[in-house]
């Protein structure tokens, strides 16, 4: 690749997103392993060319599952799976053209870095001279100039990790597969090397669908974020969406922090947004997002940075009496847990700005957040 | 704790010693039952004083012999009179024996002439000699006594690798019908090659099924690997007399379904055939368990990444699956063909007269010839040869890879 092709590239690459286009289909895609449980259940997602598209859920929750196959490893029990508009089913993996980063990297270890990133392009027949450059391009994109002679178990895992994703690339797939390509490695290097995927996505235009457990890593890098559960896709949504409406209780949990109560729904607004909770005796107004009617348990979730601390009497419509039970310095905020709405966790965190200090424990205050941030979800048990 | 300790004990010396302590059962058991008798055995074909001992005048004597003619009075006397003294005693067997190995036909005329010197009493002893029997006019007689009479010799290393030494000293090739041991090896390398091979062609896709099966499944299949070793290698070598001979199953069935006519039986035992089959069968599960050991180790997601970068399925086991695999290859066949090199009871059962091994050969000389100093000397080539043998392998293959785990 020259500069210029390169810059045609990225071009074509900025067409796509303009345009839109659908990259990968799934249709009402069910799997099962032993012809009983699904692992996953009715998945239909749609990604669109040059989109970064993560799969976050906890273990277990069928990401593997999902990028096996759309890669060609594992058939689907039920439904379709579209690349480029065409069904792929018949396509055995080595013809689908994806590149795929595995959870422990998969380097071969017989062979050299250098050789590990040129299999590709020889089993294609590309020749060694060719082969060579690319090879040295796609170091050069990972920042691994100078290493293609050593072998993979003489690199760390963060550099394991570059040669990985180079390897995923040189044959310039169009779309990338990640499956927790971070999992292994420190905090300080999942950092770096976030930035790094997320800048190589920018640079190459290619679809990426990454899989992680960890919910800040997917905030950082996604266009759009499925939050999959027991093989089924709770919500998808851009990382504001969800962690500003999340829609069900799961989600609010996983995406950042949530405060849960258990209520009863006893009134709905006439225009249907918004409703009347109680809950131990308290009863708080909240914004109806999941489908319910008078006398149904419904969730509450609220932030505990939306909460305010002794706010001035009738500010806000859901006021509550508590009791600071613990206070935590966290640095650039304060983390309070609280005795209030018959819980004895409710976690409010303020910004660490003077003035708001003062707080001792034991303190008993008041404290209120507005009905936007206190979204009736559907209930859902739980064990907190 | 060390502040504790009532005596100025080094505790790393402590731990050195116990370490010392806890091994030396083992390297005390190894030592008596192995590297001793391994090492008289080895002595035993280089080291032999029986004639030496037995006839220590006439071998001093003999030094001043030219070789050709006959030797003087004295040496005869003093032959004649060691002979008696070695019948009296009884020692007179063994010295026979081995000059009977050098010259046929001298046992007999050894202990004859010790029988009918007993009513001899006094010489000219070259002419009583000779009169009882003529061998004793004969050189060759008397050379193979000096020959038999070298404490240190290479004459059973000669002889394993079938060269004769001529009377001037010089090595030369036995005549051809006295060469059998050289034929011997190379008929036992080759057929350890043939069976190595079998056990890698017929163990590595069955490794490969029990690496690639869930555990439980796994250790099914690896207990059907093992279950031959539960029954007596002389059960599973019979069994397979049973068959493959002339009149067993397995040309049974052949003249059932017409593939041959029933006078023309195929002789599938008693011969090259039957041994290669059923030391191949024995020595299997050594080629699995190595192989399967370090398949376990080969995560199958690096078949599934050659796959996702374009490889073809034959290519992603060419370039990425045996290689891999490749220390257990090679601690398998190293395994299997050390084994088979020294195999005994099978070629011995079904091997027929060119079914033997050189282990037979050895078995023969330690039991029915008592040519221990031979046997001695065929396993210390053997012994050489394997080693040389491990020794290019390690210099090819590197041993720290292999993966006997
Ligand atoms: N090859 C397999 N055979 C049988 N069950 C499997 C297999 N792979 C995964 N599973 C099961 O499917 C479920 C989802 O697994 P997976 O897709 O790996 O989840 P995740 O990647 O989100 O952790 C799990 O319950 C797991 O036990
Ligand atoms: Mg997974």
């Amino acid at each position: 690749m020259t500069e210029t092709s390169d810059r045609i590239e990225q071009d074509a690459a900025r067409d796509f997103t303009g345009s839109r286009r659908t990259h990968v289909e799934f249709r009402g895609i069910k799997k099962s392993y032993d012809g009983q449980t699904l692992v996953v259940k009715d998945l239909d997602l749609s990604i669109r060319a040059g989109e970064f598209v993560t799969l976050l859920g906890p273990s277990g929750s069928g990401k593997t599952t999902i990028l096996m196959m759309l890669a060609g490893f594992q058939p689907p029990t039920a439904g379709e799976i579209l690349l480029d508009g065409n069904p792929i089913h018949d396509l055995p993996a080595r013809k689908r053209g994806i590149g795929m980063v595995f959870q422990n990297y998969a380097l071969f270890p017989h062979m050299s870095v250098g050789a590990n990133l040129a299999f590709p392009l020889e089993v294609r027949g590309i020749r060694a001279e060719e082969r060579r450059e690319r090879v040295e391009r796609a170091l050069g994109l990972v920042r691994l100039e100078g290493f293609a002679d050593r072998r993979p178990g003489q690199l760390s895992g963060g550099q394991q990790q570059r040669v990985a994703i180079a390897r995923a690339l040189v044959f310039e797939p169009s779309l990338v597969l990640m499956d927790e390509p971070l999992g292994a490695l420190d905090r300080s290097l999942r950092d770096e090397m976030q930035y790094e995927i997320r800048h190589i996505h920018q640079a190459l235009g290619v679809t990426i669908v990454y899989v992680t457990h960890d919910q800040q890593e997917a905030m950082v890098m996604s266009d759009r974020i499925a939050v999959l559960r027991d093989g089924i896709i709770e919500q998808l949504a851009v990382p504001e969406g969800l962690y500003e409406e999340p829609e069900s209780a799961f989600v609010a949990r996983f995406i950042g922090e949530s405060n849960q109560l258990r209520g009863r729904v006893c009134a709905i607004s006439e225009e249907g947004d918004v409703c009347d909770v109680e809950t131990d005796g308290e009863v708080l107004s909240a914004l109806k997002v999941g489908r319910c009617q008078v006398g149904d348990q419904v969730t509450l979730s609220i932030r505990p940075e939306r909460i305010k601390i002794n706010p001035a009497a009738g500010r806000y419509t859901n006021e509550v009496d508590a009791v600071v039970e613990d206070l935590t310095f966290l640095g650039e905020q304060l983390r309070i847990r609280l005795a209030a709405c018959g819980r004895e966790d409710f976690i409010a965190t303020i910004p660490n700005i003077v003035g708001h200090g003062g707080l001792v424990k034991g303190d008993s205050i008041r404290i209120g957040w507005t009905v936007i941030d206190c979204r009736a979800l559907n209930h859902e048990e739980f064990g907190l | 704790m060390a502040g504790s300790l009532r005596f100025p004990v080094d505790p790393h010396r402590r731990t050195q010693l116990r370490a010392l302590a806890l091994v030396a059962p083992l390297v005390i058991y190894i030592g008596v039952t192995f590297i001793a008798p391994l090492g008289t055995m080895l002595t035993r074909s280089v080291y032999d004083p029986v004639v030496a001992d037995v006839l220590p005048e006439t071998l001093e004597l003999l030094e001043q012999w030219d070789g050709r003619t006959l030797p003087s009075e004295a040496v005869f006397a003093a032959a004649a009179a060691e002979i008696r003294r070695a019948a009296a005693a009884r020692s007179l067997g063994q010295v026979a024996g081995r000059v009977n190995r050098v010259q046929g036909g001298l046992r007999s005329a050894v202990t004859r002439t010790a029988r009918e010197l007993r009513d001899i009493e006094a010489g000219p002893w070259r002419e009583s000699m000779t009169a009882i029997d003529s061998v004793w006019a004969d050189p060759a007689t008397w050379h193979a006594i000096q020959v038999t009479g070298e404490r240190f010799t290479a004459r059973h290393y000669a002889n394993a690798l079938d060269l004769q030494r001529l009377p001037d000293g010089s090595l030369a090739p036995q005549p051809v019908e006295r060469r059998i041991y050289l034929k011997l090896f190379w008929r036992t390398l080759l057929v350890s090659t043939v069976i190595t091979l079998l056990c890698l062609i017929l163990g590595y896709p069955v490794a490969h099924l029990i690496a690639r099966s869930p555990t439980g499944r796994a250790n099914w299949l690896l207990i059907l690997v093992l279950v031959p070793f539960w029954t007596s290698l002389l059960v599973r070598t019979t069994s397979w007399i049973v068959l493959l001979q002339t009149q067993g199953v397995l040309n049974d069935l052949l003249v059932a379904i017409g593939l041959v006519s029933d006078d023309g039986r195929v002789a599938m035992v008693y011969n090259m055939t039957g041994t290669i089959v059923a030391m191949t069968h024995v020595l299997l599960p050594f080629m699995v368990l190595p192989l399967y050991s370090v398949m376990r180790g080969i995560p199958p997601t690096y078949m599934n990444a050659a796959a996702s970068l374009g490889a073809t399925p034959v290519q992603a086991f060419l370039r990425v699956y045996w290689p891999q695999s490749l220390p257990g290859v090679g601690a398998g066949a190293l395994l299997v063909f050390i084994l088979a090199i020294g195999f005994y009871i099978t070629p011995a059962l079904v091997g027929g007269s060119d079914g033997q091994l050189i282990s037979n050969m050895i078995a023969y000389h330690m039991q029915t010839s008592l040519n221990w100093g031979l046997a001695a000397a065929l396993g210390g080539v053997l012994l050489v040869g394997v080693i040389v043998l491990y020794v290019v392998y390690e210099r090819l293959v590197g041993v720290e890879r292999m993966g006997l785990g």
